[in-house]
């Protein structure tokens, strides 16, 4: 770690109130829909807390680097398949998935060392491919990584020997309950949050801002962002595994563009650089999508209209998101994190030095 | 296994793409954005083809003419509409933007017409065969290479020998001088997205007489593979566009015909490793342009 880094990373932790705030939060939220007792709004919120595992892991390297990562849903996939694998017992498979492997349909181990096996085996396959892939900026970058998507993508619907083909994989234990995926998120977000003022942070955020300017002192880029990359897809597959394991049945199909963009859009509407922007996105977003949902089936149900609706989520979410990104193109939030008056610290001068320039 | 049909598959299936990557590298090269909405172009041109064909009564080519203006017309709102305001933010959002555009439209078509795939009136020219050089094929083939010639003909008067291609060119290579000589950014950019749209629809009428229908998904493909062929290529050289195109039709029908039959469900696999691949070993693509670092290390 540089000095550098070091100094200003122990600087940058003035926004932990606001992070503690926002655990809380999401804390207090999970009590007031458990004790509510409603088991649709459980599941919902369940569901929120899960989105935000996934925007915080896309937004560690996408937020910080700028780069749009398209294969962050495939490593969210590749996690889910894993894990789901690994945890199914082998009756169950045999059954599920004609074609497995016999050495893949006989292991089996618990839920939980599966999910972290689901985060490992995601972050060592982001190892494998993405040294080279981090060379490439701009234009050339994102249709490689859009590329990277669609590679997986076939291979998970192709390789009907491991993940059933494109047909639904299915039997897999429920194990993540509104507590559990609370847990996973309040520690995703400790973690983004560290990550984000870490030494590595810093520098992948460098990257983004001024790519000159952070390679005159010396920061190497594309060591920054491969370690970032693989941290991501690692966090990746740990929240592709919870998923699973609360959705319990999947096919590829949910590891792809359309997905891709519900989460990409939870990122950009509340602001990418920041971990209470991509918080808030995810809120807005979710909450948006559930009323909408709602209505698509209260206007299908109700024969209201002669035709049935698809789509009209999508639709309103897409130009939410133009809305967003031509008049407030860092987000809700913008480009430092929320600070609470009743919290925040007396600040020193250095910070407040910096905060002027950002 | 290598014979005249082929060779008239490979050509006609090369004008098709290299018609997909031209209109893609054309707003490209210009605004620096890769345009995630241009599959969507071809479906608007398709479900006009649709909509007229069932419900107007018209001639199949008015059919035809309309949907190709529409879809250039589509193309020319969405630069108005959604690009223009975010062009001077920074590379990402331009980018979040296109794909947001794609979504909306696809699912303006799920919303407005149907998820499923609707059936649409062609020409009966499209379903004929004819016999050139002792090779029996679709007319179909035969129109795609004939009206690709036709555009790439006219598309290089234009560009070479009219103030606007000149400008347009200028534009491509820089585009902060172009404006500085007095060329109105906007009026550039529009013209871009014109002949983009108008390419895209063209595209359309060839891409949707293969199958006759047309779902809100169909941009889909035709997106990945003027992605592919700009990679092949060249981002930044009109020429580069061209020859993915056609490099790209051969690559296709060579892997169709040499890959085993376990392995043909990969193919879509194989062909975005080899652009992986071609992106690492040569970024700038088979002519190089006006290229500029796109690495960082």
């Amino acid at each position: 770690m540089s000095p550098l880094g070091k100094n200003r990373a122990l600087a940058g932790l003035q926004d932990s109130p606001t992070i503690g705030f926002i655990a809380l939060a999401l804390v207090a939220g999970a009590v007031i829909v458990y004790v509510a007792g409603s088991s649709v709004l459980v599941d919902i919120y369940t569901y929120l807390c899960i989105n935000v595992m996934f925007v915080l892991g896309l937004q560690i390297y996408m937020g910080h680097s700028g780069v749009l990562n398209f294969t962050f849903v495939g490593f969210v996939g590749i996690g889910a398949y894993a894990s789901g694998i690994l945890s199914t017992p082998p009756m169950v498979k045999a059954m599920g998935v004609p074609n497995m492997y016999q050495a893949l349909v006989d292991v089996h181990m618990p839920v939980v060392p599966a999910i972290l096996a689901g985060g490992v085996i995601a972050a060592i396959l982001a190892a494998i491919v993405a040294w080279p892939l981090m060379r490439l900026s701009d234009a050339v970058g994102v249709i490689t990584l859009f590329a990277g998507l669609i590679v997986i993508h076939v291979v998970l619907t192709q390789w009907d020997n491991v993940t059933n083909g494109p047909r639904t994989f299915f039997g897999i234990q429920s194990f993540t309950t509104l507590w559990v995926a609370l847990g996973g998120a309040v520690l995703t977000l400790i973690f983004a949050y560290y990550f984000k003022e870490s030494s590595l942070g810093l520098r992948l955020r460098a990257s983004r801002d001024d790519r000159h300017a952070g390679r005159s002192i010396g920061v190497n880029f594309v060591a920054v962002r491969y370690y970032s990359f693989v941290i991501s897809s690692f966090v990746a597959g740990l929240a592709g595994g919870l998923w699973a394991h609360y959705i319990t049945s999947f096919s590829p199909k949910s590891f792809y563009v359309t997905e891709f963009f519900l989460l990409l859009t939870m990122l950009v509407i509340g602001g990418a650089g920041t971990i209470s922007g991509a918080v808030t996105g995810t809120a807005i977003v979710s909450v948006m999508r559930e009323l909408l949902r709602q209505l698509e089936g209260y206007l299908n149900n109700s024969g209201a209209i002669s035709f049935e609706v698809y789509g009209l989520t999508e639709v309103t979410v897409a130009i939410l998101l133009i809305i967003i990104l031509i008049a407030r193109p860092e987000g809700v939030i913008g480009v430092r994190e929320v600070r609470l008056p009743f919290l925040s610290r007396k600040r020193r001068p250095i910070e407040s030095a910096e905060d002027t320039s950002a | 296994m290598i014979g005249g049909e082929f060779v008239i598959n490979t050509l006609s299936l090369g004008s098709l793409y290299a018609l997909l990557a031209l209109g893609l590298v054309l707003v490209y090269g210009i605004l620096k954005l890769i345009n995630f909405a241009y599959g969507e172009y071809i479906m608007v041109a398709g479900y006009t083809m649709f909509l007229l064909g069932t419900y107007a009564g018209l001639p199949i080519w008015v059919n035809m003419v309309v949907a190709v203006l529409l879809a250039a017309l589509t193309s020319y709102l969405t630069e108005l509409v959604a690009f223009r305001p975010v062009r001077t933010h920074a590379f990402h959002a331009m980018l979040v933007t296109s794909f947001a555009v794609s979504v909306l439209l696809q699912n303006a078509a799920l919303l407005f017409v149907s998820p499923r795939s609707r059936a649409v009136p062609l020409p009966a020219a499209f379903n004929e065969s004819i016999s050139l050089f002792g090779v029996v094929t679709p007319l179909r083939n035969v129109l795609t290479i004939v009206t690709t010639v036709v555009l790439l003909v006219a598309l290089s008067l234009l560009m070479k020998y009219t103030v606007l291609g000149i400008a347009m060119r200028a534009a491509a290579d820089k585009f902060t001088t172009t404006r500085l000589m007095g060329v109105p950014a906007n009026l550039v950019i529009s013209v871009a997205f014109i002949i983009s749209g108008f390419l895209a629809g063209t595209v359309s009428l060839f891409w949707v007489g293969r199958s006759a229908s047309v779902d809100p998904l169909i941009g889909f493909a035709p997106l990945l593979i003027a992605f592919i062929a700009t990679v092949i290529g060249g981002m930044n050289s009109l020429v580069g566009a061209v020859a993915g195109g056609y490099v790209y039709g051969l690559l296709f029908n060579l892997l169709s015909v040499l890959l085993p039959a376990s392995m043909i469900n990969y193919r879509d696999a194989f062909m975005f490793a080899i652009v992986i691949l071609f992106l690492l070993l040569k970024p700038e693509g088979l002519i190089r342009g006006s290229y500029t670092e796109e690495r960082v290390g």
